[in-house]
């Protein structure tokens, strides 16, 4: 059996981390989509700088499926130390390039899998002595290599490197000849395989960009002035490209000055209280962070609920529970967010599912925060973070204007506008600030984490702080007027079946749920974008006889949250769960929700779970 | 209780300062402290040498931490807002809102609890980045609140009111600050007014980090025999390097000192520190000079007291991270958001 395939395929290259694979892999996965046929990158990375192995895993569909499909058809096995584990993955049929220099016993090898070996290490000594350079352009040549066996057209990749190299013309040169050494080997000597790329038209006007530098991008656009981090995989790269982005659109055109304060901080506690500090003083702040930081930020978490202060967090997730894998992804800070901080307290999570959302829920993340005067989670993760993904160009609407929420300015307080800092006046639960300095004789308080009363007073009355604590629930339920709404995703005649899902999911489920219609199980969606709930959350379970919820954590989150505040009943909602640190794929999802619907359809559930089928 | 203001009935013939205010313009509630608690001594010295100064009450910004020291921050500048944050976390904060607005002047009121032992960190960092703004720390070397502990200022050897004795060095937040680089470091006394209330505006004035340790002693519980804290210890122990006056830019320079042993320096602010040297080998110019004395004096059984080392030429953290003049709080879409023409620019770069 021989793979064929045009246009749909996943192809995994097998690197050593620090061999500078990397920017290889990538004009790899870039010149597919310049031949207009989609891709979806995705890394999967040590948490070390060099020497361990490291994976790029590129899904080519022209169908556009931007998940992770699961199972491999093309291995580029470049790393010794995980020859074994690579070889296993490739689908029956499938194909194995790698380098040949020195032979490898048969046994090595598999007899269902199609080998296509090039003497990479050969080609390289004899062009180059110098040792760095024969590592870097082998990385070049197989992309030659690769481009002739695919028919990758040799012109894109080589605009490519030209884009790469503007400006260093002296790398380009060698580059190219690296790139067309092994395109020329490969025509010459290696034997065609099945897979093809084919010039398409399918990618369109979309955008190919990590979530990271959207998301700091969305801060930019969002009006963020003060950044506070500490360095933690996968976020620190949100905060640099938010230093990037600030140096090239914040800095001041006739002066060179910032309009922007960046603080690497000495650690989270650190950075939410500065972000706290900055936020209480009228200026928009955030900290990106993963589960460990938000772990230590708790206690100023519970400061701004209580205290009122707007402050927005980014959680690029990754594998917990304590270190967990930290380069690895997953969903399982959720409720780690949604109650962080001591005694009761709920926070607003928003659920980017791409970039492009997670520019805009960035942006809007400062204005949920001004309006509500609380902390708002981004709960991004690495899968979207850290990856590059397809996706439609950012947008701006020059009209849309900053909600700063209610403030009082030096004007109202000098028209006598009444104040209480705690004092409801508009019946939403959401009172009126003034930022430090405003007024000389109106409008000063103090801002405490201790109970106090609607003038900002310290009282300890059980009373007071009641009403105090009410009002706070009154808020959050104001909060579900302004947070993103879900979306719902029918199915061509819908289905008494729901499958709900958040977050970086997304993409696997778009492509599981056109399975399911395929298999004439139709199931309908719903994409969670927020929390609290809205009423259309808990429309969608009563509306259906059964729910699935799909997560990439081992207990169910979101579920425990749907179950906990949208007072779902949890015999309803079956757990679809993924969480051995790869982002969950297509075939996962079908697989787990077309067999418990066969249980459904054949056997009542009851008597399934009993004989453990 | 915290909460009831302080009656507002002015005498007639209160003497007012430059803005027309008397000192009961920069009272805030009645303090809630022990009856002859250091702290409230040092709430006094704050107030006067905000009057003197002529500070507009509410452009200050007053941010502490937890602890005794923490809560004074109510019974001064009522008209100021204040920020009691979390445990040994007030310098962050207090970061933050230095970011966001420049043009206030900070304030940060802390305690030996709150800054050296659970704060240290936070203490340290802050000074570091040289962030423009006055940090007091009220010292007692005992946690008031829950009655009595040792903090990690209380020096070893020093007794505690139940009788155990510490034996952990103790850490001077003096030594830290001229370490890690704050431009302004004094310590002072809180039952000596006269020292105190310039080395505040000394630190007012300071366009940099100022810090000031003031040996504040607790009268529930660090002020008996055996104490190295207490009111009769200090009084016995404090070696004076030097007296300061602060001149704000509108008042005449005059003087009244011997020449030759009086230091004049003028802040970016333009006022003029004027030292007056009681050691006559002491510099408050030389960093490791003012860390050897502090250090050699302790040695001795004394605690140095003064303008322990001044730079007047300091910069803060918005010089080194070149921030625009205007306050960043104040900066609305136009100057932020870079709109959807660059942002096509952006997409098109990513295709």
């Amino acid at each position: 059996m021989r793979l064929e395939s045009v246009n749909d395929f996943v192809i995994k290259f097998a690197n050593v981390n620090g061999s500078g694979s990397a920017s290889a892999n990538t004009l790899f996965a870039k010149s597919i989509l310049r031949m207009g046929v989609p891709v979806s990158p995705r890394n999967i990375f040590p948490s070390n700088i060099q020497g361990l192995p490291t994976w790029y895993e590129v899904r080519v569909s022209e169908s556009g499926w931007l998940g992770r499909r699961g199972g491999v058809d093309l291995m580029v096995a470049m790393n010794p130390q995980t020859w074994d584990k690579d070889i296993g993955e490739i689908e029956p049929g499938g194909y194995l390039f790698y380098d040949s220099t020195k032979p490898l016993a048969k046994e090595r090898f598999r007899d269902d899998v199609h080998v296509v070996g090039m003497p990479l290490m050969e080609i390289c000594n004899a062009t180059y002595t110098d040792a760095r350079q024969r590592q870097l352009f082998k990385n070049i040549i197989y992309v030659g290599a690769l481009s002739a066996l695919l028919g990758i057209d040799t012109k894109e990749v080589e605009k490519l490197i030209a884009e790469q190299y503007k400006g260093k013309e002296k790398l380009l040169e060698p580059n190219i000849k690296a790139l067309h050494m092994g395109y020329d080997y490969a025509v010459a000597s290696l034997p065609p395989i099945g897979l093809h790329v084919r010039r398409s038209d399918r990618v369109g006007n979309r955008v190919f960009l990590e979530g990271n530098t959207a998301a700091a991008l969305g801060c930019v656009y969002g009006g963020a002035t003060v950044a506070a981090w500490y360095p933690i995989t996968p976020s620190s790269s949100m905060a640099e490209a938010f230093g990037r982005h600030c140096r090239k659109y914040r800095s001041d055109p006739a002066t060179g000055k910032a309009r922007y304060a960046i603080v690497q901080a000495e650690d989270e506690l650190a950075s939410i209280g500065i972000v706290i500090g900055a936020a209480w003083n009228g200026a928009r702040a955030f900290t990106c962070t993963s589960g460990p930081g938000v772990s230590l930020m708790q206690e100023f978490i519970g400061l701004a609920y209580f205290a009122e202060i707007p402050a927005v967090i980014f959680d690029v997730q990754r594998a917990g529970p304590s270190t967990g894998m930290p380069t690895r992804t997953q969903q399982s800070d959720i409720l780690s967010c949604a109650y962080a901080s001591h005694g009761d307290t709920k926070h607003v999570l928003l659920f980017p599912e791409d970039p492009k959302e997670g520019f805009e829920m960035a942006a809007t993340a400062f204005d949920l925060a001004d309006r509500l005067q609380t902390p708002v989670f981004v709960m991004y993760d690495l899968d979207i973070g850290m990856n590059e993904r397809l996706c439609e160009p950012l947008a701006w609407d020059d009209t849309r204007r900053y909600d700063r929420g209610k403030v009082l300015s030096y004007q109202d307080l000098e028209a006598g506008k009444r104040f209480g800092r705690y004092l409801d006046l508009d019946g939403d639960g959401v009172t009126w600030r003034t930022y430090p300095g405003a007024h000389p004789k109106r409008g000063s308080f103090f801002t405490r984490g201790t109970s106090r009363d609607r003038y900002a007073r310290y009282t300890e009355e059980g009373s007071a702080y009641v009403d105090n604590m009410q009002r706070l629930l009154k808020k959050f339920e104001t909060a579900k007027d302004y947070v993103p709404k879900p979306l719902l995703k029918r199915a061509a005649k819908g289905s008494r079946f729901g499958v709900i899902y958040f977050g970086s999911t997304a993409p696997a489920m778009d492509e599981a749920l056109a399975m399911l219609e395929g298999d004439a199980m139709p199931v309908d969606a719903l994409r969670v974008r927020a929390f609290p709930f809205q009423d259309e959350v808990v429309d969608f379970v009563s509306h259906h006889d059964h729910v699935f919820v799909v997560e990439q954590n081992r207990d169910g989150q979101l579920r425990t949250l749907l179950v906990a505040e949208a007072m779902l009943p949890s015999d309803k909602l079956t757990p679809v769960l993924h969480y051995d640190g790869t982002p969950i794929t297509a075939r996962f999802i079908h697989k787990e929700i077309a067999q418990r619907l066969k249980a459904f359809n054949v056997t009542p559930l009851k008597r399934t779970a009993a004989t453990g089928e | 209780m915290t909460y009831l203001a302080k009656p507002k009935l002015h005498h007639p013939e209160l003497p007012q300062n430059a803005l027309g205010l008397t000192r009961r313009d920069y009272e805030g509630t009645v303090s809630t402290l022990c009856a002859g608690c250091g702290h409230d001594s040092i709430s006094a010295a704050i107030i006067q040498a905000c009057w003197e100064l002529a500070i507009q009450p509410h452009r200050v910004a007053k941010l502490s931490g937890i602890g005794c020291s923490s809560k004074t921050p109510t019974y001064f500048l009522d008209k100021s807002h204040g920020f009691n944050s979390v445990h040994g976390r007030m310098p962050s904060v207090l970061t933050g809102a230095n970011l966001a607005n420049r043009d206030l002047i900070y304030l940060g009121v802390s305690g030996d609890g709150d800054s050296a032992s659970i704060g240290l960190g936070q203490f340290a960092h802050i000074m570091r980045r040289g962030v423009n703004m006055t940090y007091i720390v009220e010292n007692n070397g005992v946690y008031g609140l829950t009655k009595g502990q040792f903090s990690a200022t209380a020096d070893r050897g020093s007794k505690s009111k139940r009788g155990a004795l510490n034996t952990d060095e103790s850490i001077d937040l003096v030594l830290l600050a001229l370490q890690l680089g704050a431009t302004y470091v004094a310590r002072s006394f809180s039952g000596d007014k006269t020292q105190l209330v310039p080395l505040i505006k000394g630190a007012l004035t300071h366009q940099g980090a100022a810090f000031i340790d003031v040996i504040s002693p607790c009268v529930a519980f660090n002020n008996h025999e055996g104490s190295t804290k207490s009111y009769d210890y200090i009084r016995d122990h404090n070696e004076a390097v030097n007296m300061l006056d602060v001149i704000t830019v509108q008042k005449e320079i005059t003087t009244d000192y011997e020449p030759g042993s009086v230091q004049e320096v003028r802040q970016h602010d333009g006022s003029v520190l004027r030292l007056r040297k009681l050691a006559s080998d002491y510099d408050a110019g030389n960093r490791i000079a003012a860390m050897t004395h502090v250090q050699s004096r302790y040695v001795e059984g004394e605690i140095v007291t003064g303008l322990l080392f001044l730079d007047a030429g300091a910069g803060d953290l918005h010089a080194s991270l070149n921030t625009v003049p205007a306050p960043l709080n104040e900066l609305g879409e136009r100057e932020l958001c870079p709109g959807s023409a660059a942002l096509a620019k952006f997409n098109a770069s990513l295709r």
